[in-house]
């Protein structure tokens, strides 16, 4: 059965994808995430990490640059704010573009070396994005301070409009509705839906047969009458203006941009998110994004008033080693604790933790005496299940 | 009718001289055979057929439009598929993919983002990719992963990668080299079959009894010069091949 030529199980992952980001608010409160400033978040990165797993997942090619589009897509979206309108539509179009176009520019030059060569390339490319921002784009960038709105702004159209924010500083708003709190997180989140739905086209597409064929053997590709570079390069575009929109949208809900976003560890935290989710699955990477942001929130803010109240059953000497051990993992140690879990994840599950659950779901039919070896050679054959 | 003219073709890796002045008439829908001792510069001529080696001088020219100067990926739109000596197939992906991926760049060309429709499972690609596994025999495997094959299996999975490309030039580096012998004369059926089409086909090949049991015509390389070229049955008698081949003992 198929509708707009998408069968009934892509559907049924779809529908329940966009279900289950909708009643986010819902379905996270009890792990104490369902507040809209971590929600939208996790929709952000996940749409970074869909657009990095496009060319990650499917092609091979493994970059470490791609915060420096999320970078732009933050400034041209502040730029947006400044210059038309206070609207986030006009804001995440922009910023989408010239994520685009900075990607198209980076990774026509990069994608002339393949493996490791191709990653410093970009790491190269996004370092000196970084370093531009902090010294001769000053006047564009605002250098450390960071980009920010004021009061001053021209903001041509909300003037054309006789739209006025009286003397505060105004915020993001959808014809009205201020993007704060849960409106912003539903913004965002019918953002990633839309994402999602071009991400599954893309990955039952024959070009994303093509983009797969890339990773498994460009050899054979040029013998076989495809040029890779194109399709690699196309491939590149796509995730450099996800990562505009993912930039632009973190903007949106606070319409401020600073280089750190730029840094080499904005760049290495979606190749983590992809990696620890599942690369070349299609949830993998949402899925990634949101424990890796879930953990930086929750470890994030222990400290050790908290730590104290959590030992204090033991004995004072233990209560003590034990706080000052668990210390290094949470607050400003948080990395320690996503540095273990990655291993792990790596060691254990290379294929993420989409690997995880298949493995769950192939321990549950078989024990309930399921379809056997005919289940096997399906998965298989659907070369990108969920 | 010469499909493939090769003319006075030179090639030197630093001193070595690995062809001289090669000449070398393809007929259209003939099988030929190229054959030689390790060393003579079979490959080498090959790679320069599609464009992996650029010669030094000479001409190499396909159903009138030169193949020198241009990217691998054009050679193959031209209509010339290559079986490699290590089959070079799409591991990670399953066998029907793996034809149907030659099956789309036969149709839409070296590149063309078609990303929104998804790959339909029975249209006009994926059963023309399915007869072409059912002839080579492995269309019971069609779901399967590609890179799980034995060697056998991935050279024929190669085979019906190339024939789905309804190719005019079959170019084949060794294509039973380290098979068993059952699985050779299955691939001489193969072959039979494919010349039967009257796809034309040049192949490189070591064993004897494949090549005098597919070959029409015969040109016999030895240090970068073709010394013999004729049908089989002449070639099997000639001195000079001999020479060459075994240092003066009788095939």
């Amino acid at each position: 059965m198929r509708f707009l030529g998408m069968n009934r199980s892509d559907w049924l992952l779809f529908i329940g994808f966009a279900v289950v980001t909708l009643a986010g608010p819902i379905i996270f409160s009890p792990i104490g995430a369902g507040y809209p400033d971590l929600l939208q978040k996790f929709a952000i990165y996940g749409i970074f990490a869909l657009g990095f797993n496009i060319l990650f997942g499917l092609t091979g090619y493994l970059s470490f640059g791609h915060a420096a589009f999320l970078g732009v897509g933050s400034y041209t979206a502040v730029w947006t704010f400044k210059l038309l309108t206070m609207n986030p539509i006009p804001a995440i179009i922009f910023a989408t573009i010239v994520g685009g176009l900075f990607s198209a520019v980076i990774g026509f030059i990069s994608l002339r070396r393949t493996g490791i060569y191709f990653s410093i390339l970009t790491l190269a490319f996004a370092q000196m994005c970084y370093n531009l921002a902090y010294s001769v784009l000053t006047p564009i960038t605002n250098g450390e301070t960071g980009l920010q709105l004021t009061q001053g702004d021209p903001r041509v159209l909300d003037v054309a409009f006789g739209r006025d924010y009286g003397a505060v500083l105004p915020s993001s708003d959808l014809f009205g509705i201020d993007m704060t709190g849960y409106p912003g997180f539903y913004f965002c989140g019918v953002m990633l839906i839309i994402c999602f739905f071009i991400t599954l086209r893309i990955f039952r597409s024959p070009f994303g047969m093509m983009l797969r064929a890339v990773k498994s053997n460009q050899n054979r590709m040029n013998y076989t009458g495809l040029n890779t570079r194109p399709y690699a390069l196309t491939a590149f575009i796509i995730s450099g203006m996800f990562a505009g929109l993912a930039g632009g949208l973190l903007a949106v809900t606070d319409p401020l941009a600073g280089a750190e976003r730029m840094q080499w560890t904005a760049s290495g935290e979606v190749v983590l998110m992809t990696i620890l989710g599942g690369a070349g699955t299609l949830l993998g990477p949402v899925i990634g994004a949101g424990v890796i942001k879930y953990f930086e929130n929750i470890f994030s803010a222990f400290n050790e008033t908290i730590l104290m109240q959590a030992y204090s059953a033991l004995p004072e000497g233990l209560q003590h080693f034990m706080v000052t051990l668990s210390s290094l993992f949470v607050g400003e140690g948080w990395h320690l604790t996503l540095g273990a879990l990655f291993m792990l994840i790596v060691i254990f599950l290379p294929g993420g933790l989409m690997e995880g659950l298949r493995r769950l779901r192939n321990l549950f039919t078989k024990s309930s005496g399921g379809q056997g070896p005919g289940n096997s050679a399906e998965t298989a054959h659907s070369a990108t299940p969920a | 009718m010469s499909i493939l003219t090769i003319v006075d073709l030179n090639k030197s890796f630093g001193g070595l001289r690995a062809l001289s002045n090669v000449n070398l008439n393809i007929d259209q829908g003939s099988v030929h055979a190229i054959i030689g001792p390790n060393g003579a510069g079979k490959s080498t001529l090959l790679n320069c057929f599609v464009g992996r080696l650029e010669p030094d001088t000479g001409s190499v020219t396909f159903d009138g439009t030169s193949l020198l100067g241009i990217q691998p990926h054009e050679i193959n739109q031209l209509g010339v598929s290559r079986v490699f000596q290590t089959p070079e197939i799409f591991g990670d992906l399953s066998l029907l993919d793996n034809v149907m991926i030659p099956g789309f760049a036969r149709r839409d060309g070296a590149f063309k983002i078609n990303a929104w429709n998804p790959v339909r499972r029975r249209g006009p690609i994926a059963e023309k990719a399915m007869e072409m596994l059912k002839d080579v025999g492995l269309d019971d495997k069609s779901k399967q992963i590609a890179g799980q094959l034995s060697r056998g299996d991935k050279r024929r999975l190669e085979l019906a990668m190339c024939l789905v490309q309804d190719p005019k030039l079959l170019l084949l580096d060794e294509p039973t080299a380290g098979m068993a012998r059952a699985d050779t004369n299955k691939t001489i059926d193969l072959m039979k079959t494919i010349a039967g089409r009257g796809v034309t086909m040049v192949v490189i090949e070591h064993d004897m009894h494949v090549v005098f049991s597919l070959a029409e015509k015969i040109s016999v390389l030895a240090q970068g010069t073709v010394i013999a070229e004729d049908l089989p049955e002449k070639i099997k008698g000639d001195p000079r091949v001999q020479e060459a081949y075994l240092g003066g003992a009788h095939l």
